[in-house]
């Protein structure tokens, strides 16, 4: 295979991974702090992509993109306060199909508002014409702003969860729940600052891959199995894991193209989601303690 | 229920298939037969699942999977033109013992095809077959990780049908010969068939409904329950989890299958469509809103947004009907921790039972 194909699967695998990571770091900060697999994950991408391609035409971008985070935010906090905590105690079956209904309802929402169609957004910066050649590959400037984001995510995250009295209150809250109450902290408040969170990466991870993938109102579904596949690959709850795991999943699916037909792609990395699940459920990076289904 | 009581559901599903007709003709709203027969099938797969999610307590978000490898491979099987092979020994055997038929196609060109009876059974075959392989090792998941691997298995299927040439990529496979069950009597689309093809697919789910009841009513059924409200103390007591759980899950997949096959011969038609995810969460709705462990409310509960479904009167709602059915289904659901690992029973307040703990 010559060097330029090459180099142009990889970046493909590079943008893939690194939306799938951060869906699946998204899945990852919920689980930590509810035990819950949120199936609805992959609606938030989907909507601050939608949101972002709608604003975008009245605001400038980053304000576009800004508005589409904190919306984004704002309705997982919405789904988590109104349907997820009456449902989050009735057991583990009871959630799962609560949250496949609510990215059902996401989704038919979405298809309401903006339609069947494919929508997209502008380059952050330069555009398509102005790649960047190297060795042979074109590598858009967009790529940097992908890579730079899931960087940025992590870097916030870290710093969030080492450094900051909520973080702490919220890994308190991940570890026992039970004492982290004792200790003055609101368990369910903590709960929904997750899903802020999660909602949030999950909306900017949409809008940077926006320009280079495109939106569309059924994405949702499809990104959060490969997510899923991410964070269990990478052992639930560990979001590290979850970006090498991710950017490991984008590479198989991209150079998987190479032997079988495209038409197939995702029959790979399912099957490799099952592979994975049948012979170490735990993940591959995880350990057994994090990955106990945990029960409150 | 109990006691004979529990025969109910089949007797009145026997009743209708033969009254209905006769009642809707004479009201002259037979046009309702094709919708209402469409639904007996997708009400027999939701009853497959309803015995592995409501009594076996496994969710599966991979029933439409099953249910469209017995419509597919049933298609592909008795579509399949074998004319190269006419002139064979084995060909010529296989044809005078009624296993191939010789048919013309729409350009009037002779063909020799695999009966339909052979490819039903090999069809069924094939998803028990499926089933009965990834069953064990995707039961040892739990939760999160065994709703996962199901929904993987799904979409598995679904690509590659949507994927493969030979199974009409997009556009599915059509031209599906109708299939003959005595003579004449054949699972078939078409006006003049549409009153004995509602009798079949009524009498179909009463035979599956009464095989349903009568296991769960047995042995199998108390073991499956004790499994559902605790595997480690059913397994405690002696029941061989792994193994219940793997006979509900084939048993669930065959009854997917054969409702797939007779759609598909019925419809004369399948499209990738019928293995989507959208599909199996369908099949989970129905079976939530019908009370989980409630054959019953499964076979009401299936049979009414079926019919409605199909009907066309959600519109573009459609999906939006079953999402809102069961974020409602779980919001009313009666919680608390005390329920136990399982969870409570959700379900429509009439579908609960007396004496169910959520109840």
């Amino acid at each position: 295979m010559p060097l330029e194909l090459v180099l142009q699967y990889f970046l493909s695998g590079l943008i893939y991974g690194c939306i799938y990571a951060a869906v699946a770091i998204g899945f990852n900060i919920i689980y930590n702090a509810t035990a819950i697999i949120n199936f609805a994950q992959g609606e938030f991408a989907m909507l601050g992509g939608m949101i972002a391609s709608t604003l975008a035409g009245i605001l400038p971008l980053w304000l576009a993109v800004a508005a589409a985070v904190a919306l984004t935010s704002i309705s997982g906090v919405a789904v988590e306060r109104v349907f997820l905590r009456r449902v989050a105690r009735s057991g583990v079956l009871n959630t799962i199909v609560a949250t496949i209904g609510l990215s059902m309802l996401i989704r038919e929402a979405a298809l309401l508002a903006w339609g069947e169609s494919v929508r997209t957004l502008p380059f952050f910066s330069g555009t398509e014409v102005s790649s960047v050649y190297f060795l042979g590959a074109h590598f858009s400037p967009q790529v940097y702003w992908v890579a730079g984001a899931t960087a940025l995510i992590m870097a916030g995250l870290t710093a969030f969860f080492k450094f900051t009295l909520m973080g702490k209150a919220m890994r308190g809250c991940s570890a026992n729940r039970d004492g982290a109450s004792l200790c003055g902290i609101d368990p369910d408040r903590m709960v929904t600052i997750a899903f802020g969170i999660s909602a949030g990466i999950g909306a900017l991870a949409g809008c940077v891959v926006a320009p280079l993938t495109q939106t569309h109102y059924a994405i949702g579904a499809e990104l959060a199995i490969k997510g899923f596949t991410v964070a269990a690959f990478g052992g639930l709850g560990n979001s590290f894991a979850a970006v090498l795991a991710g950017l490991a999943l984008g590479m198989l699916e991209s150079f998987s193209t190479v032997v079988v037909p495209e038409a197939y792609k995702d029959v790979v990395t399912l099957c490799v989601l099952l592979a994975l699940l049948f012979a170490k459920p735990t993940g591959l990076l995880g350990s057994r303690a994090a990955a106990t289904l945990k029960e409150y | 229920m109990s006691g004979p009581n529990r025969y109910l559901p089949v007797l009145a599903c026997a009743l209708c298939a033969f009254l209905l007709p006769a009642l809707l003709a004479a009201t002259k709203t037979a046009y309702l037969l094709t919708q209402l027969t469409m639904s007996a099938y997708y009400v027999l797969a939701s009853l497959g699942l309803c015995l592995l999610m409501g009594y076996a307590g496994q969710i599966s978000l991979g029933q439409a999977g099953f249910f469209a490898i017995g419509g597919y491979a049933s298609a592909f099987l008795s579509k399949a033109n074998l004319s190269a092979f006419a002139s064979g020994r084995i060909a010529g055997l296989l044809e005078h013992v009624g296993l191939l038929v010789r048919g013309a196609d729409a350009y009037g060109n002779a063909i020799l095809s695999i009966s339909p009876w052979i490819a039903f059974i090999c069809a069924v075959l094939l998803a028990a077959g499926i089933a009965a392989l990834i069953g064990t090792p995707v039961l040892r998941l739990k939760g999160h990780y065994l709703a996962m691997a199901t929904l993987g298995f799904g979409i598995i299927v679904e690509r590659i049908v949507r994927g493969t040439k030979d199974l009409g990529s997009a556009d599915g496979l059509s031209g599906v010969p109708s299939f003959p069950i005595l003579p004449g009597l054949a699972v078939a689309g078409g006006k003049a068939l549409r009153a004995s093809n509602f009798t079949i697919a009524w009498l179909v789910l009463a035979l599956g409904l009464l095989a349903l009841v009568n296991l769960i009513g047995s042995r199998a059924g108390r073991a499956l329950r004790a499994l559902h409200d605790g595997e480690e103390a059913a397994g405690a007591m002696g029941v061989d989890t792994s193994r219940y759980k793997l006979n509900a899950f084939v048993i669930g997949a065959v009854y997917a299958a054969i409702a797939g096959a007779l759609l598909t011969h019925y419809n004369g038609s399948i499209g990738p469509g019928e293995a989507s995810f959208m599909k199996s969460v369908r099949y989970v709705a129905i079976v939530a809103v019908g009370g989980m462990a409630n054959l019953s409310g499964t076979l009401v509960a299936g049979l009414f947004l079926n019919f409605l479904s199909l009907r066309g009167v959600f519109g573009r709602f459609d999906d939006a009907v079953f999402g809102t059915i069961l974020v409602l289904v779980m919001l009313l659901a009666p919680s608390g921790k005390a329920r136990g690992r399982a969870g409570s029973r959700p379900g429509l307040p009439v579908f609960r039972r007396r004496g169910d703990p959520g109840g």
